[in-house]
């Protein structure tokens, strides 16, 4: 079997070369390739590169152009001031709170979104009970409306609740996710149901079923899920915005944004250099640590 | 270990359809009982409503003297194998063949002692540790017997656990079980399509069509005495012939619509002028060296030679090809070709009657 799927393996790879030699794939042509990929990364490096460099720059280099190519000697200095010192513009709140706040909110979206989508793509593919479908088609059909058209209605409901300046009403709005919740229903509908038949001889419940054979076979899925769902709660902006009145509980977006001011000489480009750094290091980590689960959940199912 | 006992077993989907018509059965003690059928003819359905997957709409399954069916799969005490296996693929070997027994909370050395137990019998200690997209069709084929065996339950249930192999394989496997089903023995229900499986593995065998039991005997008695047409198509390879007749004058035996006249059986015999089908089997037509010893003469369309015997198709040379394709088996290797005409003599004793009618065996 193994032997088998080596050969087969070895197959497709000859025939790829073949292939390539097939479409007459030069030297000179490879070159070319490589040539708009590492284009391609400059244009999207530079600019994040650039970013940390301002970062480890005073004030006073910033605002003076044109900005140096290499680090300057401030980093400690700046990285210091914004993570213990507080930001002067968004009320002297230190760039750890930020993370902080921005991290809790992520990572409850997160796995907030798991948890509940799971749960009800669970119910949906594996129960049969009055209105399933209908229920179904109710969450479908929320996926027409984004954040932004009900999100008069839902900040309503959270001043009602007193849910204002609270992690709570950070997260729990965006947390039911009709997205998740398909992709969840169509990567279950494609376990066999002699599997699910064989776990109820077995004498596997509902529950035990869940844990011990959905939850394994799906873990690809909710790593890939993961990553995206993280960064979604990360990149959030318009919700906290309005949901957050007090400087302590920003999320690193919100602040990011307050921190400029409209007059040049009125912010601190230099911190917000650091925390356009602290900004984006969070989501890249996760990419990076999960990197692995994420392509393959995304290509593969182990079935 | 315990007697598996259908009585008027029913299945209606949406109150419309009817899967199952009605079936009893009785599996004593430690047989095998072989339920075969086209494809659609309620088998398998049936199965899943003796393992507990599939509702009863009516009538009743007891094992071990013991109604059922309101209870669960994993109340009734029974192990499956299923056609795909349905190993979990992300569990070792090991765990695939204790994970229901660490859902009932057996004792954690018991649960060993079985596995390893099972897992000899079966050759699979060295692939405990394996994961089943790392093993053979065959040796997952192994390890979902495994998980069957290993709970020592009342009653085996195969859903056409073979049909997934090669032929070679098949064969082997088809022994085995047998091997393990008797030395075990485990009350089991076999389903399957294929008739050389039934025949080898049943001691009870179970010809369904269209949601109906057609007979219920031991493989031999329904390859002898077939109770209708579709019994006797379905079971024999290559299948009975049926040669359309009418019963001729008495004494004088049948009338055969290609022509000619037999005389199947001494008694039994169908009044002047009645629609029969004569079922001949291709291996009770003989070869005859004169054409006037001859029962009928065919006219040879396709040979194949297999070695042990040559299987001559063609239709009766009086008629034309439409009225019946004819086969016959022919010992050795007998030079045929296409074309031939061949005398060929029926063994009368070994021919069955069927009532054009209604299909049923006279």
């Amino acid at each position: 079997m193994a032997e088998a799927a080596t050969q087969q393996s070895t197959a497709a790879a000859l025939g790829r070369r073949e292939q390539g030699a097939m479409l007459g794939i030069s030297r000179r042509s490879r070159y070319i390739a490589h040539a708009i990929l590492i284009v391609g990364v400059f244009i999207v490096a530079f600019p994040i590169y650039y970013t940390f460099v301002a970062s480890t720059h005073s004030l006073q280099t910033i605002l003076r152009p044109p900005l140096p190519l290499l680090p300057g000697e401030h980093f400690f200095d700046n990285y210091y001031e914004a993570l213990f010192g507080g930001v002067g513009r968004i009320g002297g709140v230190g760039v750890g709170t930020l993370l902080f706040n921005t991290t809790v909110m992520a990572l409850g979206i997160a796995i907030g979104k798991i948890v509940i989508s799971v749960l009800s793509a669970f119910a949906i593919v594996f129960f049969r009970f009055p209105g399933r479908m209908f229920f179904f088609w109710v969450i479908f059909i929320t996926l027409m409306l984004p954040v932004e058209v009900r999100i008069l209605p839902t900040y309503k409901v959270m001043v009602d609740l007193g849910l204002i300046d609270s992690y709570t009403g950070l997260i729990l709005p965006l947390m039911a996710s009709a997205t998740a919740t398909l992709l969840f229903r169509q990567f279950f509908m494609t376990i066999p149901g002699e599997l699910v038949e064989a776990a109820r001889v077995d004498g596997a419940g509902p529950w035990r079923f869940f844990k011990d054979i959905l939850m394994p076979l799906s873990k690809t899925n909710l790593a890939a899920l993961f990553v995206i769902m993280f960064i979604y709660g990360w990149t959030q902006y318009l919700w906290p915005l309005l949901v957050t009145n007090s400087n302590d509980m920003n999320t690193i977006v919100i602040a990011l944004r307050k921190m400029i001011s409209f007059a040049d000489a009125d912010t601190e480009w230099h911190l917000v250099m650091v925390t356009s750094v602290f900004a984006i290091l969070p989501p890249i980590l996760v990419v990076l640590f999960m990197q692995r689960w994420f392509v393959k959940g995304l290509v593969e199912t182990e079935k | 270990m315990a007697t598996v006992e259908l009585k008027d077993v029913r299945k209606t989907y949406g109150g419309r359809v009817e899967a199952v018509k009605g079936i009893s059965i009785d599996i004593p003690d430690g047989a095998m009982c072989v339920l075969v059928g086209p494809s659609g003819c309620g088998k398998s359905t049936l199965l899943r409503m003796i393992a507990g997957l599939e509702e009863i709409t009516s009538g009743t399954v007891s094992i071990g003297d013991k109604v059922v069916n309101t209870l669960g799969p994993a109340e009734r005490d029974i192990a499956m194998v299923f056609q795909n296996y349905a190993l979990y693929p992300h569990m070792k070997v090991y765990d695939n063949m204790a994970y229901g027994l660490r859902n009932r909370g057996m004792d954690k050395d018991e649960i060993d002692r079985r596995v390893r137990d099972a897992a000899g019998t079966l050759g699979l200690a060295e692939l405990l540790e394996r994961r089943p997209r790392e093993l053979s069709g065959g040796q997952r084929q192994r390890v979902a017997m495994g998980r069957a065996i290993v709970r020592s339950p009342k009653a085996f249930l195969f859903d056409e656990p073979l049909s997934n192999l090669d032929a070679k394989l098949r064969g082997q496997m088809r022994i085995e079980i047998k091997n393990l089903q008797r030395s075990l023995g485990v009350t089991s229900v076999y389903v399957t399509h294929d008739q050389v499986e039934a025949m080898t593995l049943a001691d009870t065998l179970v010809v369904m069509n269209q949601g109906l039991a057609e007979q219920v005997d031991t493989p031999i008695a329904i390859y002898e005495r077939p109770a209708s047409i579709f019994v006797a198509g379905f079971i024999g390879s290559p299948a009975m012939n049926l040669l359309a007749a009418e019963g001729g004058e008495t004494g004088k035996g049948l009338k055969l619509a290609a022509g000619g006249t037999v005389k199947p059986r001494e008694t039994s015999l169908p009044e002047a002028g009645r629609k029969v089908l004569l079922g001949v089997r291709p291996e009770h037509l003989t070869l005859v060296s004169a054409r006037n010893n001859a029962d009928i003469e065919m006219k040879v369309t396709a040979v194949e030679a297999l070695g042990a015997d040559t299987l001559a198709h063609g239709y009766p040379v009086d008629g034309d090809a439409r009225a019946g394709e004819l086969i016959a088996r022919l010992p050795g290797t007998v030079r045929v070709a296409d074309g031939d005409v061949l005398p060929l003599a029926i063994d009368a004793g070994m021919a069955h009657l069927f009532d054009a009618g209604s299909g049923k065996r006279i």
